[in-house]
């Protein structure tokens, strides 16, 4: 059920050669410049500097490749190995809103694996694959670490929990029609673009919005305060013995 | 014995503007700096010692001991390094402690880095959680306009910077070797070891790489004392830690508690099950620790106890499954998990997570020969304690487990598919029409 | 090291020994040995495919896998530990696969996984036969493979460049070739990309694996993955002949091992001498060998009749050497280039002086000065390897001091060795150029930035000499003024140690040869009577010519204005000389010419006898390399088509002559020169040496690339096709002064090139930089440091 096992890659090793366009213009340039000064060595900013590429190109583009090498003084092979190993660059153009399904193990038992074929029917296309128009991409994506929110889905790397078929169908719907939507857990959700941006180390002024956190999170916490369980006073000689049942 | 629950990271989770420094020190953050820094750095590496606190990342080594393997007569300069990669299946308490609370992490990375003479330190987190990163990058940013990062921190001459990093998509950087690589701008591949980090980590120098949990956990220990966090927890594992429990349960969720609670005492305060259905089997702490059915179920959670289950406490992210979960199906995916995150570089973990996916896909499908489950298991043989770093050894880990516990389950792929056996929609936590059950 | 099974108890280990126990033999090796070595010393080979001796561990391929019982504290490993990362330990018990079935099932194990995604191809694969995969499996292996899945597959082959192929599916990811290029070469355009099961070695691709150095990643590839334009389907390795030899293209020493078939040399690989080039060639070395194959090639003595050249027999051409030598009643040069070996070169020393009766002799058939041939009397000369500055001086020196030589391009394997004290003994280089080149980036060097013909001064100023230094000279500093006699006064006065590195392979030895006008043979000075009366017992001749000679740029000159009537020249092309329109005019002018060479050439097409020398793969002999460390050179090819070797050629010519050279065979040659041993007398000083004068205009900045358009890389396409491309640098400032665009135009006064624009940052301004050699048409003939033209092109005026 699975079944995305492949094993012959025509097209693996390196970025999309075949679309040299690029938007990496003098400020982009500055801006990469200035990634690389944020460090005490620079090549330790190649990893935000891709993300800044593909928030300018939509993509990891060759361009972005060749600026960064030369940005870092190293080798566009270099950039290269690094570009095709992390599964966060795209090499080829994410759509403007990037959807990832969580289909590890536990997500994929929660209905996951519904959830993704429920995805590819609503919007017409395979994992790794962006709608005609532009709008959407899909992935398949490994543990997104919010298993207690499970399954999980992910819009520009916002959090969309306890996702069902029916919340989907929604999202994708709204999405694709350029809906406001707003992660339960997280901001209004903007562009896959505008995130890479952040990640790039470049704020977008939205730290603020959304809750503390989730219920699950606060879970724990919420029943610790019905039973008026906390850690031991500090200034309490060893707390007498209790009895541990829930009150 | 102290209470069930004792939220100590998580205590201030709820409340609005959680995340921002205001509210933080209004419920008493950014003291324990200011103590710490009128403290010798030695006497602040001392105190977590007397805690003994164990790294939360999973393997549980010391966190004052590795303090203490910094030469401090390099003269390199010392880096400390957060790893907030958290990327095991099933762990999940890291992004909502730095969602709800960074300033928590960055009290205590101002700590840290004192007390190990460290003038840089990075959060090196995963990627792919966008607001966690904004919640981040802003803490620090209010850090420093407090004077609480940057030169000469509240007068002390002590000077810190931080750098927020966020990765890329790669659960090897969890790995701390792969770690470095990575925030040197490499492909996160585990490096040789020695030389270890304490002696030659980030541009080879002197690195210490904690656990974002570890960290923030060293505000409240330098605020309360050694002896509070050594009140809580078990002989051997100290202190409050942070138990994720997710799956087939009623309400999954996080929950603080002092080490040595048992999965039984989780799962009745998550509600139970859920309705009509019983535990299979469960991970104790994420999925590189070899799973554990309900014989288990009142073991303490910690780091003695699980071993002595011939599990793992790992990062204490407690996977439960119940009965319509197919085992076949289940360690399947675990191992896909693994061969889709392996580097590549070493022979077992990448040849050897390509051929028990392919076999493993056989078991589910119901064609699988007779005699491969033992032909599995000796490909297992041949991965695990070979490979080159312990992402092998927790892909064979989960499935020697599952066939230990399950083997007749996995016999059963020798003519019938897991989903004929299981449907998958029974396992689902919403019906196929769409609505959450 | 010492092994002893029996008595252990009398093993004593030295200080910096380590003993530990190895499938239950006592061993002592010393500390820090990694345990797949310790296990080679007692004769235990631990398969492998990452480990590489001259490459950093990585631990990648886990084929090594041992047991380890006892670490050396008493406790034991749990479970197997790669031996060919974790170093011996004092006690350490280590069981390999020959006493433990763990160990055993740990390597059977691992070769079954690195299988299942191998295909197989063997039969068709160019490493079968020489592959360690194939013969590891067979020794170390499964019978059969339990795997039923399905492989990985790619397509095939990608061209990594012109000259290496990469076939994918092959490869075992044992990162040796991208270990190489970044570590020892320090070209890392190969880099692992992807990741897991897709791993795979990558370039970008607008930047191909263009590496001086590329060749030696098929050699250390142990599968078939990596593999060379030149060599693919060539020949079965079980069908070669492999023959040990010495390299021709420089003075580096390599020592190479050749493989013909059907007395066809298919292909060249790096021997290995630890002591020179390790197991390292560059690309011009392991490809370079195709230069006898074109229809250039003279086969047959030739004699101008009429104008034109016509096959002769030999003895009839001969007969017409003798009676144009003769006419020419001793004003005749003799010319030797670098092609030769000690033996060649000491034929044509003893003919000039036993023979003709001159001194007019000269190997430097290259720009060259008085100022040099002083200080390689002094300097050089007469010297033994011992007493030279060698390859193992750049690993305990602290300082390495480059001037007017660019290792990487004029003699690589210097380069590499640099390269490695660079990297493992922090090594300090510094170099007085006009630019930092791609060579000076990846030796970490500091560069002092000079203009051509500023060197003297800058090497008079620079601090930092002390008795740690060594000072690299190369051969260009012969037309710098000033430079060696200033580098032998700041030896002298820091106890700095110089080091002379010409570019060819046969200069050192044809120096020790006594081919230079005021040398004899080891560095006996032609003025010294003594040396004189010496050389003639040992020769058997009664006495030797005492006036010093011409040099080659003066016998051009004599030639060309008829005070020299004849010469004999071999090895020589007169477009790599300061002078070519002289050397033309000279050589058109003289009433006879004797060319002794290979291929037709400038020479030849001016000649009126031209007689077939042999290839250097038809012959035996030695080369002096610039250490004066002599590196033999093997017979590959015993059904050559030319048979005569310069040194048979010349002694039949003695014979007609009526005069004995006393050897027609090297090996007789090689004993002669030996016997007669250096000069054990003064030796003349070294002189003051003129100073440069700065001239008006933009100065010339110019060296020859490794891969330029050199004779010996011919008829090998993709040997060239990996070069540099050829381009002109200039400071930014002085291309913006001088309205430059994208194309340049680089002009001597009589020719020009036009080459694409680098504005090199850093770059000494009002100083341009062009490859000396990128074309045989298309160059200058300006030396470094003269003043050029440079000016813009523009669209409109074509080219």
């Amino acid at each position: 059920m699975s079944g995305h096992f492949a094993s012959h890659f025509p097209d693996s090793g390196s970025v999309d050669y075949t679309d040299q366009s690029t938007d990496i213009d003098e400020l982009g340039l500055e801006e990469l410049r200035s990634l690389a000064e944020r460090y005490p060595q620079p090549r330790s900013a190649l990893l935000p500097m891709l993300h800044l590429v593909q928030s300018i190109d939509g993509r990891i583009s060759p361009r972005g490749i060749e600026v960064c090498a030369e940005i870092l003084g190293i080798t566009t092979a270099q950039v290269s190995g690094v570009a095709t190993f992390y599964t966060m660059y795209k090499r080829r153009p994410a759509g403007k809103q990037h959807v990832g399904i969580c289909t590890t193990a536990l997500c994929a038992v929660m209905g996951g694996d519904i959830l993704l074929e429920r995805a590819k029917e609503f919007l017409g296309i395979d994992e790794n694959q962006t709608t005609p128009d532009g709008q959407i991409s899909l992935e398949r994506l490994e543990c997104n670490a919010a298993c207690d929110f499970a399954p999980v889905t992910m819009v520009n790397w916002e959090f969309f929990d306890n996702m069902t078929p029916q919340k989907l169908e929604h999202l994708l719907g709204d999405l694709r029609e350029d809906r406001e939507v707003v992660s339960p857990r997280g901001a209004t959700i903007t562009s896959w673009r505008e995130a890479e941006r952040v990640l790039a180390g470049f704020p977008d002024g939205r730290a603020d919005e959304g809750p503390s956190a989730g219920h699950a999170s606060l879970l724990g916490r919420e029943i610790a305060a019905e039973n008026d369980w906390t850690a031991p006073s500090p200034d309490a000689p060893p707390a007498a013995p209790k009895q541990g049942e829930t009150k | 014995m102290t209470d069930l629950l004792t939220p100590v990271l998580s205590a201030n989770w709820g409340a609005d503007n959680s995340w921002k420094l205001a509210r933080y020190e209004a419920t008493g953050g950014y003291r324990a700096m200011r103590k710490a820094l009128a403290m010798a750095p030695t006497d602040v590496i001392s105190l977590v010692k007397d805690a003994n606190l164990r790294g939360r990342g999973g393997a549980g080594f010391p966190t004052g001991m590795k303090w203490s393997f910094v030469p401090q007569d390099n003269p390199n300069p010392k880096y400390l390094v957060v790893n907030a990669d958290e990327s095991e299946p099933g762990t999940c308490k890291d992004m909502p402690l730095l969602m709800a609370s960074p300033h928590t992490l960055v009290e205590g990375i101002i700590i840290s880095s004192f007390a190990i003479n460290s003038h840089t330190a990075f959060i090196y987190c995963r990627g792919e959680v966008l607001h966690v990163i904004r919640r981040l990058q802003q803490a620090v940013r209010e850090a420093y306009a407090a004077g609480y990062l940057g030169r000469n921190i509240l007068g002390t001459g002590y000077d810190l910077d931080i750098i927020v990093h966020a990765g890329a998509g790669a659960y090897i950087c969890g790995e701390e070797t792969a770690l470095l690589d990575s925030l040197e701008g490499r492909r996160g591949q585990p490096r040789l070891r020695p030389p270890f980090p304490a002696v030659a980590g980030l541009y080879a120098s002197p690195t210490v790489i904690n656990n974002v949990e570890s960290i923030a956990s060293v505000p409240s220990i330098v605020a309360n004392g050694a002896a509070w966090f050594q009140s809580m927890g078990t002989e051997k594992s100290k202190g409050f830690t942070l138990y994720s429990l997710s799956g087939h349960v009623k309400r999954a969720g996080q929950f603080e508690a002092p080490m040595g609670i048992t999965l039984r005492q989780l799962i009745d305060l998550a509600g139970g099950i859920r309705d009509g259905h019983e535990l299979k089997f469960f991970t104790p702490g994420g999925s590189s620790t070899p799973i554990l059915t309900a014989d288990a179920l009142d073991l303490p959670l910690d780091y003695e106890g699980m071993a002595g289950a011939g599990s793992m406490l790992g990062t204490k992210a407690l996977q439960v499954f119940d009965e319509t979960t197919s085992i076949v199906r289940t360690t399947l995916r675990f191992v896909e998990f693994y061969k889709h995150e392996s580097c590549g570089k070493c022979t077992p973990c990448r040849e050897g997570s390509w051929w028990l996916v392919q076999m493993l896909m056989k078991f589910e499908a119901g064609t699988a020969q007779e005699g491969d489950v033992d032909k599995m298991l000796d490909i297992c043989d041949n991965i695990g304690g070979r490979s080159f770093c312990a992402l092998a050894d927790g892909a064979v880990a989960c499935l020697t487990s599952a066939v230990r516990h399950f083997r007749p389950e996995f016999e059963l792929g020798y003519h019938t598919p897991a989903w004929e056996l299981f449907p998958y929609e029974k396992s689902a936590l919403f019906t196929v029409e769409g609505d959450a059950r | 090291m010492t092994v002893d099974a029996k008595t252990s108890a009398e093993v004593t280990p030295k200080p910096d020994m380590v003993t530990l126990t190895i499938d239950g033999t006592q061993v002592s090796v010393p500390k820090g040995t990694l345990i797949i070595r310790a296990a080679e010393m007692i004769g235990t080979a631990i398969p492998r495919f990452c480990d590489h001796p001259l490459l950093d561990p990585v631990g990648a391929c886990r084929q090594c896998m041992v047991e380890i019982p006892d670490a050396g504290n008493g406790r034991g490993f749990p479970k197997p530990q790669a031996s060919c990362t974790m170093p011996v330990a004092e006690g350490m018990k280590v069981n390999t696969q020959v006493s433990s079935p763990v160990a055993k099932k740990a390597q059977e194990g691992m070769l079954e996984l690195l299988l299942i995604n191998h295909p197989l191809d063997c039969p068709i694969c160019d490493k079968g036969g020489e592959c360690p995969l194939q013969n590891q499996s067979l020794s170390h292996g499964y019978g059969e493979s339990r795997y039923l899945g399905r492989k990985r597959t790619f397509p095939k082959p990608v061209n990594i460049s012109a000259q290496i192929l990469l076939d994918r599916e092959r490869c075992v990811l044992c990162a040796r070739c991208t270990r190489f290029s970044e570590q020892i070469s320090g070209d890392p355009f190969i880099a692992l990309v992807e990741r897991g099961a897709l791993q795979q070695i990558g370039t970008y691709e607008q930047d191909p694996y263009d590496s001086y150095f590329s060749g030696n990643v098929v050699q250390i590839c142990p599968v078939g993955a990596l593999t060379s334009a030149a060599y693919r389907f060539q020949s079965r390795p079980f069908d070669l002949v492999s023959t040990t030899t010495t390299c021709e293209h420089c003075a580096a020493g390599c020592q190479l091992r050749t493989d013909q078939r059907h007395h066809q040399v298919k292909r060249r690989l790096a021997g290995n001498l630890p002591e020179v080039n390790e197991e390292w060639s560059c690309d011009k070395g392991r490809f370079g060998f195709m230069y006898g194959r074109g229809d250039d090639r003279v086969t047959r003595p030739l004699v101008r009749r009429d104008g034109v050249l016509q096959p002769a027999s030999w003895p009839e051409a001969i007969d017409v050497v003798v009676h144009g030598l003769r006419a020419a009643a001793g004003a005749v040069g003799v010319q030797t280039g670098g092609r030769l070996t000690v033996e060649n070169a000491y034929g044509y020393s003893k003919f000039a002086r036993v023979v003709l009766g001159t001194n007019n002799i000269d190997f430097r058939s290259r720009p060259a000065s008085h100022e040099e041939a002083r200080f390689l009397a002094a300097n050089v000369a007469g010297r033994t390897v011992a007493e030279s500055v060698n390859y193992a001086d750049f690993d305990s020196a602290s300082h390495v001091v480059l001037v007017g030589f660019e290792p990487e391009d004029e003699s690589p394997i210097v380069f590499l060795r640099l390269r490695k004290a660079v990297r493992k003994n922090r090594l300090q280089v510094t170099t007085l150029a006009p630019f930092a080149s791609r060579g000076t980036a990846k030796l970490n060097a500091t560069l002092v930035p000079v203009a051509p013909g500023g060197e003297a001064a800058a090497l008079a100023g620079l601090d930092g000499l002390d008795s740690g230094t060594v000072v690299l000279l190369g051969e260009r500093v012969a037309t710098l003024p000033g430079v060696l006699s200033t580098a032998t006064a700041r030896a002298a006065q820091t106890g700095a140690r110089l080091a002379w590195i010409p570019r060819r392979a046969g200069e050192v030895g044809a120096l020790e040869a006594g081919c230079l006008p005021g040398l004899l043979p080891g560095g006996r000075p032609t003025t010294d009577v003594r040396a004189r009366v010496d050389v003639a017992a040992h020769w058997g001749v009664p006495t030797l010519p005492g006036t010093p000679g011409l040099s080659g740029d003066e016998q051009f000159a004599a030639l060309a204005n008829g005070s020299l009537k004849a010469v004999l020249i071999a090895g020589v092309d007169p477009y790599d000389l300061a002078d070519p329109t002289t050397a033309l005019a000279g050589l058109d002018n003289a009433d006879f010419v004797l060319s002794i060479e290979q291929r037709m050439s400038a020479v030849t097409e001016r000649a009126d006898v031209v007689l077939p020398a042999s290839l250097l793969e038809e012959q035996a002999g030695n080369f002096l390399n610039w250490e004066h460390r002599a590196g033999r050179v093997n017979n590959v090819n015993r059904q050559p088509v030319t048979p005569m070797t310069d040194l048979r050629i010349l002694a039949a010519l003695a014979d007609a002559f009526g005069a004995d050279l006393g050897f027609r065979a090297a090996k007789q040659a090689f004993a002669d020169l030996n016997e007669l041993g250096q000069w054990d007398g003064t030796r003349p000083a070294a002189t003051r040496g003129g100073t440069h004068v700065k001239s008006e205009g933009i100065a010339l900045a110019s060296w020859r690339e490794l891969l330029d358009a050199s004779q010996g890389n011919d008829f090998e396409l993709a040997l060239r096709a990996t070069a540099r491309p050829a381009l002109a640098r200039l400071s930014p400032v002085t291309a913006e002064r001088l309205a430059l665009g994208d194309i340049v135009r680089v002009s001597d006064g009589t020719r020009e090139v036009l080459l694409p624009l680098e504005a090199t940052d850093g770059m000494v301004d009002d100083v341009v930089w062009v490859p000396m050699n990128p074309s045989r048409t298309d160059r200058l003939w300006a030396a470094p440091g003269t003043p050029v033209t440079v000016s813009a092109v523009f669209a409109d005026e074509g080219e």
